[in-house]
């Protein structure tokens, strides 16, 4: 028990790591209306290490030590509670008799059986009856560990909000007593896409989210990449589509580390030091766009995944092959129209054809009155008037984002452009 | 040099993954300081916050601790410090004391022999 044999590393974020994959494991055998029961043992498990940790160490396995303490913990729930309460109704007599019900237990928890119980969690947690901002709620909360107060701050919104949409999820999730059978091959397939969007929407919100800590946002991003890694790990749920979701997720995460500067302001792509880019993610990213590229349906993370492949190859914003990516975005406005996609196709289209075209871009996106209260929106339009020397109109844009930025992060850039504007300016 | 024993008392349990993350770092860097100073004798052990209490009189067995969750002592460690003031500045640093917790710090006797 020396503190020298765990690695920092393996320490790092090891309980948030833990706990979806233990919660899962547990409500595998307690059964999916004993959700609450399940996340008690293993939050009771967690606060055990604790105290064993704080004071010896950790163990050499700290993962180890929780599966096997939390598997206790869940046998000591079941004898106690068997008479109040009924588990996985699949299990039924298995964890009635004491016969059986320490070797039951016992096969849910390899490593195996984990894994299984994890994505079983996922797909349950993406319920059709659910809205999507309220699945990505029970990923964040259930597999990612995450509290109520942690989601509430991730996605600067009011804890009550959060706990009430929790708890309506939970309710859902507990209806159905069994979790999502995940070997049942036509259920699987129904119930994928759904999985893919919540993990999708998941990594948006730490790449693009209001959260104004960086670290936070960076872990989401993290959080949806883990989770889609272990979807593609299963062999139905590697799909070409999850493969260009992860695809997508590793090439835009290779530049995270450049998008925050060391004073913690937002640099666009146009200004990132691309030497800070993760070479390893890029590559990742670009083998799992190859191994996307089979069967005949083209999803939108396929689209997505090579537009972010393009700026990867690019050394300089300049050196940008702006004809392609228009190009990808003219094909994702057909598969996924919508006015984000839109802007983000005018924006490339400035780059490409000049300032004047992305303007005119800009200003036929179709419902183009909602992306007013949009600042990416009133923030292209300023650096487009900007770059054909229309100064003014640009600081007035610059201006109205301002009024809309979500935290300071984005007020000190949007400051810097209309700080911008002045250098330029007569 | 003495010896002191820090008992440690209460403090609450986190309520997340995130949150017992961040105790067990505390604890980890605490002890770390302690141990790189040559203070730490004995990390010692963690205690089962329930037993047994044998009363006198009756002499009869009874479940216990009753102390209130915020008494019960969750642990202890044995450290090494100059006076009983430089020890107490030590445990002043403990985490326990974050989450509403205490640390009752004694000299361990000497032996006048």
């Amino acid at each position: 028990m020396d503190e020298l044999s765990t690695s920092p590393e393996e320490m790092d974020h090891l309980f948030r790591r833990e706990s979806g994959r233990m919660v899962a494991a547990v409500t595998r055998v307690f059964g999916v209306h004993n959700l609450a029961l399940a996340e008690d043992v293993v939050q009771d498990a967690f606060c055990r290490a604790l105290e064993v940790w704080s004071l010896r160490g950790p163990p050499e396995n700290p993962s180890a030590w929780l599966v096997a303490t939390a598997k206790r913990r869940a046998l000591d729930a079941l004898r106690r509670e068997r008479t109040a309460r009924t588990f996985a109704p699949e299990l039924g007599r298995l964890l009635e008799s004491e016969w059986t019900v320490a070797a039951t237990v016992e096969e849910f928890f390899d490593a195996g059986a984990i894994k299984d119980a994890l994505l079983r969690m996922m797909f349950s947690c993406c319920h059709p009856r659910l809205s999507e901002d309220a699945q990505v709620g029970l990923i964040l909360n259930i597999l990612c560990g995450f509290s109520v107060g942690e989601i509430a701050s991730a996605f600067v919104c009011g804890q009550a909000a959060v706990e009430k949409r929790s708890s309506r999820g939970k309710k859902t999730l507990a209806g159905s007593t069994r979790l999502f059978d995940v070997s049942v091959p036509a259920d699987f397939s129904t119930r994928l896409p759904a999985v893919q969007r919540a993990l999708y929407l998941l990594f948006n919100e730490g790449y693009h989210g209001a959260s104004p800590e960086f670290a936070v946002r960076a872990e989401l991003c993290r959080e949806a990449m883990r989770l889609t890694a272990a979807l593609l790990e299963h062999p139905r749920g590697a799909t070409p589509a999850t493969y260009a979701l992860a695809a997508l997720m590793s090439l835009n995460a290779a530049r995270l580390p450049a998008r925050v500067d060391s004073c913690g302001n937002l640099n666009s792509l146009f200004d990132q030091d691309r030497s800070r880019w993760d070479r390893r993610l890029i590559e990742e990213g670009l083998r799992r766009l190859d191994l996307s590229a089979t069967g005949d349906a083209l999803s939108e993370y396929h689209v997505e995944a090579a537009i972010a492949s393009v700026h990867a190859a690019a050394k300089t914003t300049q050196e940008t092959n702006w004809g392609e990516i228009v190009c990808y975005y003219d094909t994702l406005i057909t598969i996924s129209p919508s006015p984000i996609v839109a802007l983000n196709r005018a924006i490339a289209v400035g780059q490409h054809e000049g300032p004047e075209r992305g303007l005119n871009e800009l200003r036929a996106i179709d419902g183009s009155d909602r992306l007013d209260a949009y600042l990416f929106y009133s923030a292209a339009l300023g650096e487009f008037e900007l770059r054909r020397g229309e100064i003014e109109i640009a600081r007035n844009h610059f201006r109205t984002a301002l009024v809309v930025a979500r935290n300071p992060v984005e007020r000190r850039f949007l400051e810097q452009r209309v700080g911008a504007c002045e250098a330029a300016g007569p | 040099m003495s010896e002191f024993m820090f008992l440690y008392r209460g403090g609450n349990r986190p309520t997340s993954p995130e949150e017992v993350q961040q105790v067990m770092q505390k604890w980890m860097a605490w002890f770390k300081d302690l141990a790189a100073e040559g203070h730490v004798v004995d990390r010692g052990q963690p205690l089962e916050r329930s037993g047994k209490v044998v009363q006198a009189g009756t002499k009869s067995i009874i479940d216990g601790p009753f102390a209130e969750a915020k008494d019960v002592v969750g642990g202890y460690t044995l450290i090494k410090a100059s006076d009983i003031s430089q020890a107490a500045e030590l445990a002043n640093g403990c985490p326990v004391l974050d989450r509403g917790g205490q640390v009752e710090v004694r000299p361990v006797m000497k032996l006048d022999m």
